[in-house]
């Protein structure tokens, strides 16, 4: 296992992730620009916030597109799945890694393979962003872009307002994982040796 | 063959007949004096009595002439008959051509002064079309009837039940009537009539703002003093920034959305702010403050596990 570099990032799947992260950051700074920006001092211009946002979100969305055919096409997609028994006993274990044996210097619970390129827990929290997240964003981004899909009222609330508030919680829930996910993958000896992996493809071991 | 062509003809006589039975019970409803100028006013066509060729004759009405009936027992003014407000010379037919020169009423002179109604403000209003681009630009000649006809005036956004849709599109009906309508612009002005849509292509979603907001949100000022501000600005005034509405401090707090708003504003917390807009989403002017807590608290635990996160790998390494 010393220092022998593991190619755990297909280039497809680090075009789809680059892409992706650009979107991403875009519509988050967008959205939080439009929902709480003011008139005395807008973050950015609401028009370019509108024009970005769209833009973004259909980029972002095609792109989801390739990620599941992906996911589907390769062998990708097994890393994704994950088994409900035993998964707090599996939580736990990494957690505690985290939060005390990784300063011990003790060694990884769930050491990175090719077979194995998440954690359980990298594992549980890609699939819910990934399957989850993404999709009911997307779909209430579509329903906000053209709201005549929507329907008008549900226990007369409008439609465009439930959608609306699914959208943005959705939307914090993402910028919630990735700012986790961002902090996650600088753990390590080197906080950002991940970063260049999921550039260059090779995952090198501690 | 012949037998559809009887039955074609049996199905047309009937509906003659219930369409006859129809028209003359909207009628019904109007006072006899009324159906008596409905007879020709009420319909595409008229006919009356040529004492020089002693003949009936039929003849297309103009259709600016044309008064709706059913809406006209919906107005305010239902109970009128047409002669409190026209000369009863209109009695006979054809009408005297002095007639025409007869002055018509405007809504200050039964309104002005009157404390029945004071709190609908006419004088106020009148002040404020008085200061408006119309007025300016065609003094008398456009007067309050230019938007209120007064055969089916009645108020629609002080109407607790009127939806905000409804409020909209009645609204935007006085505007487009006239800005949409070539024939009814021209009595006016010479000038070629502006295409609304291409003045207005700097605003996306066009079809759904006109159908969401008013033309008077952006073209008149907020005012607080007022129901309904009357005063159109010029066009280089109007609003263009769309953070004027899509903000938490949007106008249309203080336009489009003040009825509702004064109904709810006892209820300032929690969720105040989506629930007075039941009807409408507007981006930026909705937020639920316990989401926006909420989300706080996740964002600040999540900050702090990483600030004791990162403290304890500097502490550790050295
Ligand atoms: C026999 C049909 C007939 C009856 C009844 C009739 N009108 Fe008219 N009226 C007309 C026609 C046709 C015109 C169009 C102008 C013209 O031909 O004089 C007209 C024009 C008018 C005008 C517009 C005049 C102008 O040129 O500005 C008014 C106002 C009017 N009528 C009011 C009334 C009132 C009020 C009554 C009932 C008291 C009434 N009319 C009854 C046929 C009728
Ligand atoms: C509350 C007052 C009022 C009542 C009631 C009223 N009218 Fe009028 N009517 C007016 C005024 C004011 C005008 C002028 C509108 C304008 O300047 O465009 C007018 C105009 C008209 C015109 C001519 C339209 C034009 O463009 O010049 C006709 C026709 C007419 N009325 C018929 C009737 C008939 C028929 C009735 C009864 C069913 C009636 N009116 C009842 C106030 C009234
Ligand atoms: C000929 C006199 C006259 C003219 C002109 C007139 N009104 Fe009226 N209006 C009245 C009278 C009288 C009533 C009360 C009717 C009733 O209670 O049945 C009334 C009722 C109303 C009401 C209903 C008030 C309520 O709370 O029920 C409104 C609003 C109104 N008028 C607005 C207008 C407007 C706007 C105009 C001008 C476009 C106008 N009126 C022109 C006489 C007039
Ligand atoms: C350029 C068009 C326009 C003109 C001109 C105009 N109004 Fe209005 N007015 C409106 C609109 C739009 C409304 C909102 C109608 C509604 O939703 O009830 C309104 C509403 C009103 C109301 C009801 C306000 C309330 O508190 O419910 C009154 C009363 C009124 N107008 C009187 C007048 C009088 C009097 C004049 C003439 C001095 C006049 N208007 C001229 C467009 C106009
Ligand atoms: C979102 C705000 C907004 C709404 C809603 C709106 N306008 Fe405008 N309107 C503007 C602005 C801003 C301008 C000036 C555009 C320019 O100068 O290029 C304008 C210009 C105009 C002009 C002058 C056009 C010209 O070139 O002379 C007219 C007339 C007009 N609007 C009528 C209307 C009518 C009628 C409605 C309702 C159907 C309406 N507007 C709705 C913002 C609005
Ligand atoms: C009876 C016809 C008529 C009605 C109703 C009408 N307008 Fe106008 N409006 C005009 C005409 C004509 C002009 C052109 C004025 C000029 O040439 O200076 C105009 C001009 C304007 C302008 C441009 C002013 C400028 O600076 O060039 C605006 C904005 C406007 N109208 C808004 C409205 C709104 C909002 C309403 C409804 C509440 C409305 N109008 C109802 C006829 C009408
Ligand atoms: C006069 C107020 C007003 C102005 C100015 C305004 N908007 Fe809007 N906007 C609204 C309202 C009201 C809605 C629709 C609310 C609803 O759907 O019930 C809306 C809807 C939208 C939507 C669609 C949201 C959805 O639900 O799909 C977009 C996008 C938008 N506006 C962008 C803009 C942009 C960009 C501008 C500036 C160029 C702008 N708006 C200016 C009031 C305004
Ligand atoms: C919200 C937007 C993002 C989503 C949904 C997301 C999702 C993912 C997913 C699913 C993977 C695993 C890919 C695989 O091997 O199948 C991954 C890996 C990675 N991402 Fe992101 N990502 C996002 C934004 C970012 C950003 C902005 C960065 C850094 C600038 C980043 C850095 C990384 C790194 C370093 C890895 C490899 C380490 C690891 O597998 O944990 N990501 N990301």
């Amino acid at each position: 296992m010393e220092n022998h570099k593991l190619y755990l990032y297909p280039v497809w799947l680090r075009v789809w992730h680059g892409i992706n992260a650009i979107c991403i950051i875009i519509l988050m700074f967008t959205g939080l620009s439009m929902q709480y920006g003011n008139i005395d001092y807008p973050l950015i211009p609401f028009k370019t916030s509108v024009s970005l946002h769209n833009f973004c979100g259909v980029v972002a969305s095609v792109g989801f597109i390739v990620f599941i055919v992906g996911n589907f096409l390769s062998d990708n997609g097994i890393h994704y799945r994950f088994k409900i028994r035993g998964l707090y006993k599996r939580f736990y274990k990494q957690i505690m890694y985290y939060a005390s044996g990784y300063f011990k210097g003790e060694p990884k619970p769930y050491p990175i393979s090719e077979e194995f390129k998440f954690n359980p827990l990298q594992r549980v929290s890609y699939a819910i962003a990934m399957y989850v997240l993404m999709p009911l964003v997307i779909f209430s981004g579509i329903g906000l872009l053209y709201p005549e899909l929507i329907v008008e009222k549900i226990f007369n609330i409008g439609g465009v307002q439930l959608t609306a508030l699914l959208h943005s919680i959705m939307g914090f829930f993402i910028a919630f994982f990735l700012l986790i996910h961002l902090y996650v993958a600088s753990i390590g000896k080197n906080p950002l040796r991940n970063y260049k992996s999921i550039i260059s493809g090779y995952h090198e071991s501690d | 063959m012949r037998n559809k062509l009887v039955y074609i003809l049996v199905f047309l006589f009937f509906q003659v007949i219930s369409f006859k039975l129809i028209a003359q019970e909207d009628q019904a409803n109007l006072s006899k004096s009324n159906r008596h100028c409905a007879n020709c006013h009420g319909n595409k066509y008229y006919s009356f009595f040529n004492s020089v060729t002693e003949q009936d004759q039929r003849k297309r009405m103009n259709p600016f002439f044309i008064i709706d009936t059913v809406a006209y027992k919906q107005g305010v003014h239902r109970e009128f008959s047409c002669e409190d407000c026209h000369a009863s010379e209109y009695n006979t037919y054809p009408h005297a051509p002095e007639l025409k020169l007869e002055p018509k009423f405007s809504c200050l002179d039964c309104h002005g002064g009157d404390e029945t109604y004071a709190h609908y403000q006419f004088e106020d209003i009148e002040i404020e079309v008085d200061n408006s681009v119309h007025k300016n630009a065609f003094g008398f000649q456009f007067g309050c009837a230019q938007c209120h006809d007064l055969h089916s005036y009645k108020p629609v956004a002080r109407n607790k039940k009127s939806l905000i849709k409804e409020i909209v599109s009645a609204d935007n009906q006085m505007c487009l009537s006239c800005h949409n309508n070539l024939s009814k612009y021209q009595i006016l002005t010479d000038h070629t009539k502006p295409e609304l849509l291409s003045t207005h292509d700097w605003l996306p979603n066009q079809e759904l703002h006109f159908m969401h907001v008013r033309c008077i949100e952006c073209h008149t000022p907020v005012t607080d003093t007022i129901m309904v501000s009357h005063k159109i600005l010029p066009k280089e005034k109007a609003v263009h920034l769309c953070s004027d509405c899509h903000s938490t401090n949007s106008i249309l707090r203080g336009k489009l959305y003040k009825y509702t708003a004064k109904q709810l504003r006892s209820t300032e917390k929690g969720f105040y702010n989506s629930m007075f807009l039941n009807e409408a989403y507007v981006i930026g002017a909705n937020r639920n403050i316990y989401l926006n807590i909420i989300s706080l608290i996740m964002l600040g635990g999540a900050f702090i596990g990483i600030a004791i996160h990162i403290a304890l790998r500097i502490i550790k390494k050295k």
